[in-house]
This record gives structure tokens, C-alpha cells and sequence, in this order.
């Protein structure tokens, strides 16, 4: 069944007799996700700064239902990569990547998680994109981003959850 | 990784702290050996996010490495990026211009009060009180509109280059800092209304984490961590560069050496930051935003060392040349924040692990300027 454009409850088409509703299950539970996005506190330099305007009052990303960050990736489905990996801090991104339930997303913020940035030459330390470690869904390009660029990859990656198929 | 605190007898235990923890503010690990809730000893385990600015910096040119600098202690990028063109300006021996000297102190002391607010933040949310972090940012934010304003970027500036400045600040550049610190002054009584009298603030810190002189002195501790145990080491009193001599402004000195007069000396430091800044609003000078200096910048065969004071302390920059390259045969930077996390271990001895947090908090880490 498809969705009507026009309707305005958008994950679900009201019956015309009866106190019950017809949705896709996928549509539930993308809705859902999508719109309860915990991120973890994960911040190893510059950008974790940036990270910290977008959950204060100007850009204030709990409008769009992520301010519950958790300190713990137990409790965490979203991992923001704000700041430069590390050889030594490595193994330490993929062992909290690993602890956090399914399903999981992570945004790469800034230049040096994309790419290692600034560090990319003549650097013996730095792993050059978070990707050679954990999978990204969202890239967000900036040496530090804007916060509007990080709220921006927020709703681009709830716009790929509300897609998914999950079965 | 071999472990280097020893486990004595059954009842000590370890406790890690960190790499991945909220109040370390990035990526520092501590090993603690600890009793019951009573801390032995503390041990930071540093290299998380070591990223060889230094052997970086000798493959790029004395015009790119500065921009490295502005990674390095991103709280206080104008003042490291300041450090950097003042070496580089004395081993060339060029004089700036006086407009350029005071948009330079003016940008500092800026970069002090978004610092500090900032720090202000970390150390009600460290604490458990959410309220300080909205209200340091919404004064954060003003000035790094400002910043973005006068050179494009709300972090990492690279706006001070040797010779001068990248470019001509624009118009509106002083009444735009007038007003807000007119804001400011007001909105920061609010601070002292929200934490500095709060009985639960004062109890966790008044007589925690205290570091007597002699400590201080012997791990080369600086800033405000220094200040607060009664040794008078602010660079801009004691070597001044740019225009801090011709200023009048105090050096806040108390003698506790807790975290409460750590705490106090900060937000003391903010008004002595806004007084800098009005002597210094009203008489900028007309004239050129760079000295002459040669694109391809190689300075003389030696060793030249500037330190400016940051919000955390004394940022020093050594640079060798051998005087035939144009890029740098050795930088070596004497970061503010490794010599106060190394006197982290006197502060806690024998504190709750409560207080560790509550200590740290009061210190002002930034880890990547401590591992660089």
C-alpha cells in the first residue's frame, strides 16, 4: 500500500470506520527511530567544540530530538566522530562502536574523521578517515563544521533511517 | 601496555578513567589506585590524540605550520597562533605596525573571555549543573560571531600571520566588541549569582584539590592553576609582548591553591579581560595591517623561543633554523596544559573519586594541546 502524499499524519492513513489505523511496519518503527537519535559524548578535539554550540541555545539540536547525549555507548545509537582518530585511539572508537546496540549509526565530523585533514601528510600518528575503522553513514565536511553543517548531517541521517527497509 | 602503578596488596584497586569519558574533556586516561573511595595516586596516561604537530611542522613552511597551532589548544587558537608570528617576527626583526599590535591584543583577550566562558561551561556541567553551559554559550556564540566577522572562521582563526595580520578587520569592528562587552558585563554578575555563591558549588570545591606554591613552582605549573596557589607567573606582566605593557590591568594572585580560588581567579581574570579591552577600543590606530615581509619566509641560522599567555598558561614556541630552509629544522611548544596535568597527582592525593572530577574540572584541560 502506498502512503498518500496529502496526508497529515504521515506514517500512518486513518480508516474510515473504525477507531484503528492501517501503516507500513517499516514506517513505525523508521519514524521512531529516526526521531530519537541518542548520540554518545564522543569528542576528541576541535570539532567536539562545535559539537557542544550545536546542543547549546543558539543552534539547540534538540530540536530535532537529539539532546539526550549519553555518556556511555550502551545507552547510545548515534556516534558524532567530532575530532581526529588516532592510531592509539583506534582499537578504543571500535570497542565503543561495538558496544552500542543495533541498529547504529555515525556521523564523521570534520575534516580530519573524513580524511585525517590537516593531518593527512607527514604524520606518523593520525588514521586517515575514521572509515578504515568503523562504517560512516554521514560525512560532514568543515575543519571544524559549522553547527548548521553537523544539524544538517542530523537530518540527512534521519532522512536515511525514514528509508530503510528493515525487512 | 605495561602497567606502571603497582597493585600492593589485595584491598588497592585499579580504576581507569577515560580515554572515552565526559568530564576528561577529550581523550585523557587516568589509571587511579584507589581504597575504598579514597585515591593513592593518580596517573594520566597521555597519547590518545597525539597527532606529531611537532614533526609535522618541520615538513611545512614558517607560513603553513601556524595553522597547526590553531589545532593544538583550539580554545586559544589567537594566542598560539600569536606565539608563533612573534618568533617568527623577532628572528626576522620586524617591527608591525601599532594598528596591528593592538587588533592582536584585543583578538587575545577575546579569545581569553570565550575561553574561559567556555571553561565556565565545562565546570558547572563536570559538577552536574546544566544551566552554566546555556548561559556561557549564549555569550560564547556573540564572540565567535565576532571572530567570524574578522577573519571567517569560528575555531580555528589562522587570522594572525607573520608580519601582521591575513587581512584589514572590518568596519564596525569596535563598536561591534563595545556593545557586546556592554552585554557581557552584565550578564556576567549572572555567573556569580548562579555558581560562584552556591552552597553545593562552594562545598565541593572550597579546601579540594589544593596545590601549595612550592608544587606549583616545581611542576612548572602556569595560568590560573599557578595564580591561584600564589605564584605570580602571567607572561603579560612579566615579558610583555604587543601592547600589555602600556595597559593597566591587575594580576589576579590568590594564596588557597583550592579549586574555589582556581575557579575565582578565573572569573576575576574576565574582568580584568573586559577592562583590557575598553583601554583598547577607543585608540586604534589608522595604518596598514602588515608590516613588509617576504612571501617566502627563512629566518637566520638559530634558536628563538616567545611564550604568550593563553587562557590556560604559558604557550611557549621554540623554533630552530638552520638558516638555509624555508621551513623550520625543529619546533618544540611548551604547552600550558601538560605541566598542570602534571601536578594532578598532589591535588588528589587522598581526596574522594568525586573530587577528582570536580579538580579536573578547575584545571581547564585541553587534551589535544597537551598530547599535540
Amino acid at each position: 500500500m502506498e502512503l498518500k502524499d496529502n496526508n497529515p499524519f504521515p506514517i500512518a492513513e486513518p480508516y474510515p470506520y473504525g477507531n484503528f489505523f492501517l501503516s507500513h511496519l517499516d514506517s513505525i518503527i523508521n519514524w521512531s527511530r529516526a526521531n530519537s537519535l541518542w548520540p554518545l559524548v564522543f569528542g576528541t578535539s576541535c570539532c567536539a567544540i562545535e559539537m557542544m554550540s550545536a546542543a547549546s541555545a543558539k543552534y539547540d539540536w534538540s530540536r530535532f530530538g537529539f539532546e539526550v547525549a549519553r555518556a556511555t555507548p550502551r545507552q547510545a545509537d548515534l556516534i558524532i566522530i567530532a575530532g581526529t582518530i588516532t592510531n592509539r585511539m583506534a582499537p578504543v572508537l571500535k570497542r565503543l562502536y561495538d558496544q552500542m546496540p543495533e541498529p547504529k549509526y555515525v556521523i564523521a565530523m570534520g575534516a580530519c574523521s573524513i580524511s585525517g585533514g590537516p593531518f593527512y601528510y607527514n604524520t606518523y600518528s593520525v588514521i586517515k578517515g575514521a572509515d578504515h575503522i568503523i562504517p560512516v553513514d554521514i560525512y560532514v565536511a568543515g575543519c571544524p563544521p559549522r553547527p548548521e553543517a553537523l544539524l544538517d548531517a542530523m537530518i540527512q541521517l534521519q532522512n536515511k533511517i525514514k528509508r530503510t527497509k528493515n525487512f | 601496555m605495561q602497567p606502571t602503578v603497582e597493585v600492593l596488596n589485595e584491598r588497592d584497586y585499579i580504576l581507569n578513567v577515560g580515554p572515552q569519558h565526559p568530564s576528561t574533556h577529550g581523550v585523557l586516561h587516568l589509571r587511579i589506585k584507589i581504597e575504598g573511595e579514597t585515591i593513592l595516586d593518580v596517573e594520566p596516561v597521555l597519547g590518545y590524540i597525539h597527532r606529531s604537530i611537532e614533526k609535522m611542522s618541520e615538513a611545512l613552511t614558517y607560513r603553513q605550520f601556524i595553522q597547526m597551532t590553531s589545532r593544538m589548544d583550539y580554545l586559544s587558537a589567537h594566542m598560539n597562533n600569536l606565539a608563533c608570528a612573534l618568533a617568527i617576527e623577532n628572528a626576522l626583526q620586524v617591527e608591525v605596525p601599532d594598528k596591528v599590535k593592538y587588533i592582536r591584543t584585543i583578538l587575545c583577550e577575546l579569545t581569553r573571555l570565550a575561553s574561559h566562558q567556555l571553561w565556565w561551561a565545562a565546570n558547572g556541567l563536570d559538577l552536574g549543573a546544566v544551566t552554566p553551559f546555556f548561559l556561557a554559550f549564549r555569550d560564547r556564540e556573540a564572540i565567535t560571531d565576532i571572530f567570524e566577522e574578522v577573519c571567517g572562521s569560528r575555531l580555528t582563526m589562522n587570522y594572525i600571520v607573520p608580519g601582521g595580520l591575513m587581512e584589514d578587520v572590518p568596519e564596525g569592528f569596535a563598536d561591534k566588541i563595545k556593545t557586546y562587552l556592554d552585554t557581557f558585563e552584565r550578564t556576567l554578575s549572572e555567573y556569580d549569582q548562579l555558581l560562584t555563591g552556591n552552597e553545593i558549588f562552594r562545598g565541593r570545591n572550597i579546601g579540594v584539590g589544593v596545590l601549595t606554591k612550592e608544587e606549583a613552582l616545581a611542576y612548572g605549573c602556569t595560568g590560573p592553576v599557578a595564580r591561584a596557589s600564589g605564584l605570580s607567573c602571567d607572561v603579560r606582566k612579566w615579558f610583555p609582548y604587543e601592547m600589555y605593557d602600556k595597559l593597566s590591568f591587575e594580576e589576579i594572585i590568590l594564596t588557597e591553591g583550592d579549586s574555589y580560588a582556581r575557579y575565582k581567579v578565573r572569573i576575576a581574570e574576565m574582568y580584568q579581560s573586559i577592562k583590557i579591552l575598553r583601554q583598547l577600543l577607543d585608540g586604534i590606530p589608522e595604518g596598514d595591517f602588515q608590516a613588509k615581509v617576504k612571501k617566502i619566509i627563512k629566518l637566520p641560522a638559530g634558536e628563538f623561543y616567545q611564550r604568550v599567555e593563553t587562557a590556560r598558561g604559558e604557550f611557549g614556541v621554540y623554533i630552530v633554523s638552520d638558516g638555509k630552509s624555508s621551513s623550520p629544522y625543529r619546533i618544540k611548544f611548551r604547552s600550558p596544559g601538560l605541566s598542570n596535568l602534571a601536578a594532578l597527582p598532589f591535588m588528589t592525593k587522598g581526596a574522594k573519586i568525586g573530587d577528582l572530577i570536580a579538580v579536573m574540572a578547575s584545571l581547564d584541560l585541553v587534551i589535544p594541546d597537551i598530547d599535540r
